[in-house]
């Protein structure tokens, strides 16, 4: 008998906002590259918080800096994280980053290092940090509806086992879901590249498909035929697709399609690391292919839990969402167990089939929204990357 | 039912995929076309990674090779039934 998934509940935090979410993180985010180091001094000092060191945030202009603000800004207001301390090196940008994040009305508060130097702003910046752990230790978890949640996907390292097994596994996830009200979210622009005629189709309404068509083109312009050498760069199918039997981009495109199912459809196609506007539903987001990236957009789009199907094994985490892996390959679960959330194999022996992978999915994501670690948080997977979109100044 | 070595996505495909580890040349595969779960017998003419794809029908080049019941490419080389297709002898047709 088919699962009702429409009452199940899970234990999580409701923010201020009302939005759902899993981790109750106390994040230590920099502003800029230069402020890394006072970033993790002062998550070395207070137990509980977590720094974000990247690498960008000067000198950016345009699309780049909105973008690289979007993703900061995004990072902060994500239900994952409880609250906020932001350092950069002057009080400007910083501010802008606080005001983005104060919108949800979570607890954040800026530094920045101009005319304190590292001691003083560590200082400062470490009481507020102590202040704001005792705080969200002491949050409450309530039940909240599985079909709050915001549950992305992205699939990597794929080859045809993902098409056989792992992603139609996400996609019969999102069939079931989505109609009780969950956000879902896929991506990776360049790898729809091949079924982007099918992609094309499966939007819900002809604005949505497109601003996707927009979206794939400008890339496919933009981007590929300016710095092609030759078959995209020689990167779309990767080396490791092809090595798990993956030959073309056709091929590779049409079993990442299978992440959205048979019935879903997207109702909208946005920006990297935009958040959905138009209500419960699936929604495209232009973002790389490349995992570590895709991951960090969606996470900064709002999203609190990622479904990541692998074939050869990909072993990407986020530092502030839980990512869940599936896979079907039996070599990849014997070589790589320690990376695989969700064991598929079962599909390929034909022991299991779509609709049983599909539960078994949905069963760990309720495990995972109720506090289970993916096998990518306890091996300390924080993968944290932004996506640049050109040459700073 | 048993175990079977190779998977078809949809009746109209003319390549598989083998879904077992070690898989040797002469092996007689029980394949399943998931889309139904009909199955068929095919022989494997090479040793054939996990992974990799089967020719199901002879392929000539410039024939399109059909997985998903989509084109996924074109055949560079000829395949005989049971042969591999991959890098060597198929490719996107979009470059």
């Amino acid at each position: 008998m088919a699962l009702d998934f429409s009452n199940q509940t899970v234990r999580a935090w409701r923010r201020e906002n009302g939005r759902v979410g899993v981790r109750n993180h106390v994040l230590i985010l920099p502003v800029d590259d230069i402020s890394n180091a006072a970033c993790e001094a002062v998550a070395n000092n207070v137990k509980g918080t977590m720094a974000l060191p990247h690498a960008y945030g000067r000198l950016q202009f345009g699309e780049d800096l909105d973008l690289h603000f979007r993703t900061i800004i995004g990072t902060g207001a994500n239900p994952n994280v409880a609250a906020v301390v932001v350092i950069g090196i002057e009080p400007e940008w910083t501010k802008i980053i606080v005001d983005g994040i104060a919108k949800t009305g979570k607890p954040v508060e800026g530094f920045s290092i101009e005319q304190n130097g590292d001691f003083e702003t560590i200082r400062r910046a470490g009481w507020k940090a102590k202040e704001f752990v005792h705080w969200a230790t002491e949050l409450q978890k309530e039940d909240c509806g599985l079909s709050e949640l915001w549950v992305s996907t992205k699939c990597g390292e794929s080859d045809t086992t993902t098409g056989l097994s792992s992603c139609p596994t996400v996609g019969n996830m999102y069939d079931k879901l989505l109609p009780h009200g969950l956000y879902g979210c896929f991506g990776e622009t360049s790898e729809i590249t091949g079924a982007e005629h099918i992609c094309e189709k499966r939007a819900a309404n002809p604005e949505a498909a497109a601003k996707f068509k927009q979206i794939w083109q400008a890339y496919s312009d933009d981007v590929i035929f300016a710095h092609q050498t030759d078959d995209l760069s020689d990167s779309q199918p990767t080396k490791g697709n092809i090595l798990g039997g993956l030959t073309t981009i056709e091929e590779k495109a049409l079993g990442n399609l299978e992440k959205i199912g048979r019935t879903s459809q997207y109702i909208d196609a946005m920006g990297p690391a935009e958040t959905p506007s138009k209500g419960p539903g699936l929604y495209f987001m232009d973002s790389s292919s490349a995992a570590a990236e895709c991951v960090t957009l969606m996470a900064a789009g709002g999203y609190v839990i990622h479904t990541f199907p692998t074939g050869q094994g990909n072993v990407v985490g986020n530092p502030i969402v839980p990512v869940i892996k599936i896979s079907g390959n039996p070599r990849t679960l014997r070589t790589m167990a320690e990376h695989i959330d969700v064991d598929v194999t079962g599909v390929l022996t034909r022991e299991m089939t779509i609709d049983e992978a599909g539960d078994s999915l949905i069963e760990m994501i309720r495990r995972t929204a109720n506090g289970r670690a993916t096998a990518a948080e306890a091996l300390g997977h924080r993968e944290f990357s932004m996506t640049k979109l050109y040459r700073s100044a | 039912m048993a175990i079977p070595q190779l998977l078809v996505h949809d009746h109209t495909d003319n390549v598989g995929v083998v879904v077992v580890e070690d898989l040797a040349a002469g092996t007689e595969m029980l394949g399943v076309v998931t889309h139904d779960n009909s199955d068929f017998k095919l022989t494997a003419n090479a040793d054939i990674p996990i992974g990799h794809k089967v020719a199901l029908k002879p392929l000539k080049a410039g024939d399109t090779v059909i997985k998903y019941g989509e084109d996924i490419g074109k055949m560079v080389g000829d395949a005989n039934v049971g042969d591999h297709v991959h890098t060597h002898n198929c490719k996107t047709k979009r470059w």
